[in-house]
């Protein structure tokens, strides 16, 4: 009688018919062991499977062809190079080589067009801005940031914003790259510095307070009215000649705007005591010769579109 | 029950050829139903044209990879919409759960491609070779002419058939007359040429070498259905304590004392798998039904009521032998468990279908980008940055809109764009660079961050998706 309730193997089987090995006959006819012996545990000395035998047999023999044609064996100096030719550094260089000649089309016609065409150029624009992010990211982001948010608190500019130093139009952001600031391997290149009033003597700590609480009132921060009073005339006797009499800056020389909320390193009565006092400014290497010049100009369309470009 | 004298089994079994006899009977010819059926479906279906305008692929049912897109007749999928084949595995999933509950293994013996194109390369070599006999008396002689010429023959018919098979795969993955022009021409891509040969090989090897041993030793299904089986799962098995004690006939009469099963092989000689369903269900049955046919087909010869191989179930096998009468196939089939899987399966299907219809044909993912989370514009303005990508899946050009609310204070611009406008062509998608501002004073600008929603909406029509972000301010 079967028991559908019951799972043992027995009764999962229904007719009588079916046959079942002895295990305990079994177990008196153990295949031979291999000899060995593991705290007790011994192994069959079973062979492997047919078909698994062939397929090693295979792979051996395929392995004498694969030196023969691949590079395999090493030596002193360089391994051998196998009747293929094979090797996967030239694969690379080839790869590379394939597609900066995909690419040329574009380096010429950046070179070639005015920095005005290559903005109204969809397709070049959109080459441009990925070559110059890639330029970017290598080149530029150990200061200004992999976004190009600068880091103030080192006075590397943020190239988001509509602030500029330099100006921000595609000629000036491509002149800065070119020849960097304040960099002596390049004549052309942007240079401006900032006496050191404080420690040059040039005005005392009173004087330096009174004209920080006047930069602070130009760009509508909290300040003492007073010491800003105070300080609008030493402003427009030590500064105003750069900064401009309502601090409003001036590209050509690189003198930073103080009447907006942008500021290079910081905003603080601390920070900007200590610009006026030791004199801050950044310098910034050239890239011409560096890089090439559809590289410099990818570069220039890559931040002037990041968000603050004019 | 036991020999002293068994010699252990080897671990290797090797293979024994199986020639199944040719049989007729009525799940013989629903199998050659099925086959027909399931074989044109798969030949058939890339070939079906779908009208979707100008600009869009006019191919049925069309796994268009190169440009990630699944049609399937009036249904588009997009990659980001791959939650519908995800549902549409699991109903597959759950509807295996259910027809091995009810019906065993009916997918093995009836639709399962490893039983269809067995069966098709067994009826190539039946016609080439002839019936079981014949089969076996080719099989042991030794080669000469005929054999050649017969094995020869078969073995070209059925690499013309796996090439078929292939072929016929890589049609739903492009444009099916231009890459049959472009297979026979040699202009096609290699990996269609590479997938064609695979499946050839694979065709070839499985229906014509690997047969039954593909079920036995490859397939997990015959493990996990075991698993899923229970006392009232139909199953194909034997009526011992009818048939028993077995016997040959004597006199071409039978035996009072014998049981009706007389022994003559039709059940084992027909069977794919090469096994004997006498000794009960095992693992090798498939339940194919072509022993009930070879069964039946003796016993109405031989006088005796059909049914000595059966569809039943082990509950079935219990009342039969106490001399009550089974449950009918239908108590079998609806019990609280099919049910219960039939109501999972319905639920995801409409789910799936409700999903389908109430979905929009256009979408918008916001990625916010992070790297600085904003910046502070010369007159104080504070400035997110988003990118934004719209996807037209729909086969005109529209223009998209874009707008923010739950938040005032913020303006929206994109990036090169005059207003905030863009067109987007049929069926494709656009990348913006979307600019959120918040002017100096208002909430949004001191805040460390505010809530806000985009809108995307296509002009001229109510159709528009949201997407919820935030804004970083200064933080003062």
């Amino acid at each position: 009688m079967v028991d559908p309730k019951d799972k043992t193997p027995e009764n999962k089987v229904s007719p009588a018919t079916r046959q079942y090995p002895d295990t305990a006959a079994q177990m008196k006819q153990d295949p031979p062991t291999t000899g060995h012996s593991w705290d007790g545990i011994e192994e069959y000395d079973n062979p492997m499977p047919r078909w698994w035998v062939w397929i090693f047999i295979i792979t051996i023999v395929w392995s004498f062809g694969y030196w023969i044609a691949y590079p395999a064996w090493p030596g002193i100096q360089s391994a051998t190079s196998g009747i293929l030719g094979y090797s996967s550094r030239a694969n690379v260089a080839q790869d590379i080589a394939e597609f900066e000649a995909r690419n040329e089309s574009f380096f010429v016609q950046l070179v070639e067009s005015d920095l005005d065409e290559i903005r109204d150029n969809d397709e070049l624009h959109r080459f441009a801005v990925n070559a110059g992010g890639s330029v970017f990211r290598a080149q530029c982001s150990q200061c200004h940031g992999a976004g190009g948010a600068g880091v103030q608190a080192s006075g590397f500019p943020n190239l988001l914003d509509d602030d500029w130093l330099w100006g921000g139009t595609m000629e000036d952001i491509h002149l800065t790259v070119r020849y960097g600031i304040r960099n002596e391997d390049f004549l052309d290149a942007r240079w401006s510095e900032m006496p050191a009033f404080g420690r040059d003597g040039l005005l005392n700590n009173d004087e330096i307070d009174q004209v920080v609480n006047h930069v602070l009132s130009l760009s509508g921060s909290d300040h003492d009215a007073a010491q800003a009073a105070e300080g609008a005339e030493l402003f427009e006797i030590n500064c105003a000649s750069c900064h401009g009499d309502g601090g409003e800056g001036d590209y050509f020389i690189g003198a930073p705007a103080l009447n907006n909320q942008v500021w290079l390193y910081g905003g603080t009565p601390e920070a900007i005591r200590e610009s006026i006092y030791y004199s801050r400014f950044g310098v910034m290497p050239g890239f011409a010769g560096r890089l090439r010049e559809a590289e410099i100009r990818a570069v220039a369309a890559y931040v002037h579109q990041l968000g603050g470009g004019q | 029950m036991t020999s002293a004298d068994q010699s252990p089994p080897p671990l290797y079994a090797k293979r024994e050829p199986i020639f199944p006899r040719r049989v007729k009977g009525s799940f013989r010819t629903m199998k050659w139903w099925l086959l027909a059926v399931m074989l044109g479906i798969y030949y058939l279906i890339p070939w079906i044209r779908w009208d979707r305008g100008p600009e869009m692929p006019n191919q049925a049912v069309l796994l268009d990879l190169a440009n990630r897109r699944f049609f399937f007749f009036m249904v588009e999928i997009w990659p980001h919409e791959f939650y519908f084949v995800a549902g549409l595995l699991i109903m597959a999933g759950i509807g295996l759960f259910l027809f091995t509950s009810a019906l065993g293994r009916v997918w093995c013996g009836y639709a399962c491609p490893q039983t269809v194109w067995t069966d098709l390369f067994i009826l190539v070599e039946r016609w080439i070779e002839g019936d079981r006999n014949a089969r076996l008396r080719l099989h042991r002689k030794g080669w000469d002419g005929e054999k050649i010429r017969k094995y020869g023959l078969k073995w070209t018919v059925w690499f013309l058939i796996g090439m078929a098979t292939g072929g016929a795969w890589v049609f739903y993955f492009a444009d099916a007359p231009t890459l049959l022009v472009d297979l026979f021409t040699g202009q096609a891509h290699p990996v269609a040429y590479l997938s064609v040969l695979i499946l050839t090989m694979t065709t070839f090897l499985f229906g014509g070498f690997f047969r039954e041993q593909i079920c036995i030793y490859a397939c997990p299904w015959p493990r996990i259905q075991a698993a899923m089986m229970d006392e009232d799962t139909l199953t194909i098995d034997y009526r011992h304590w009818r048939g028993e004690p077995r016997g040959k006939l004597k006199k071409g009469e039978l035996d009072p004392n014998q049981g009706d099963c007389i022994d003559c092989m039709a059940c084992v000689n027909v069977c794919p798998m090469g096994i004997d369903i006498r000794d009960g269900q095992q693992m090798e049955c498939i339940t194919c039904g072509l022993c009930i046919d070879a069964c039946d087909e003796v016993m109405d010869r031989i006088g005796r009521p059909r049914g000595l191989i059966s569809y039943m179930a082990l509950s079935d096998q219990v009342d039969e032998q106490a001399g009550k009468s089974p449950k009918s196939v239908w108590k079998h089939v609806f019990r609280p468990r099919t049910i219960l899987y039939t109501t999972i399966w319905g639920l995801i299907g409409i789910g799936l279908i409700v999903a389908l219809f109430i979905r929009a044909d256009l979408d918008m993912s916001v990625a916010p980008v992070r790297n600085p989370t904003h910046v502070v514009l010369s007159d104080g303005t504070v400035r997110n940055v988003y990118d934004i990508r719209l996807r037209n899946m729909y086969h005109e050009r529209r223009v998209f809109a874009l707008s923010v609310t739950e938040n005032p204070d913020l303006q929206l611009s994109i990036q090169g764009e005059e207003t905030n406008r863009v067109t987007v062509g049929p069926d494709e998608q656009a990348l913006l660079r979307v600019y959120l501002t918040a002017a100096p004073g208002t909430l949004s600008n001191a805040a460390e961050r505010s809530p806000v929603r985009i809108w995307a909406s296509i002009a001229g029509s109510s159709e528009r998706v949201y997407s919820d972000t935030v804004f970083n301010g200064r933080n003062q």
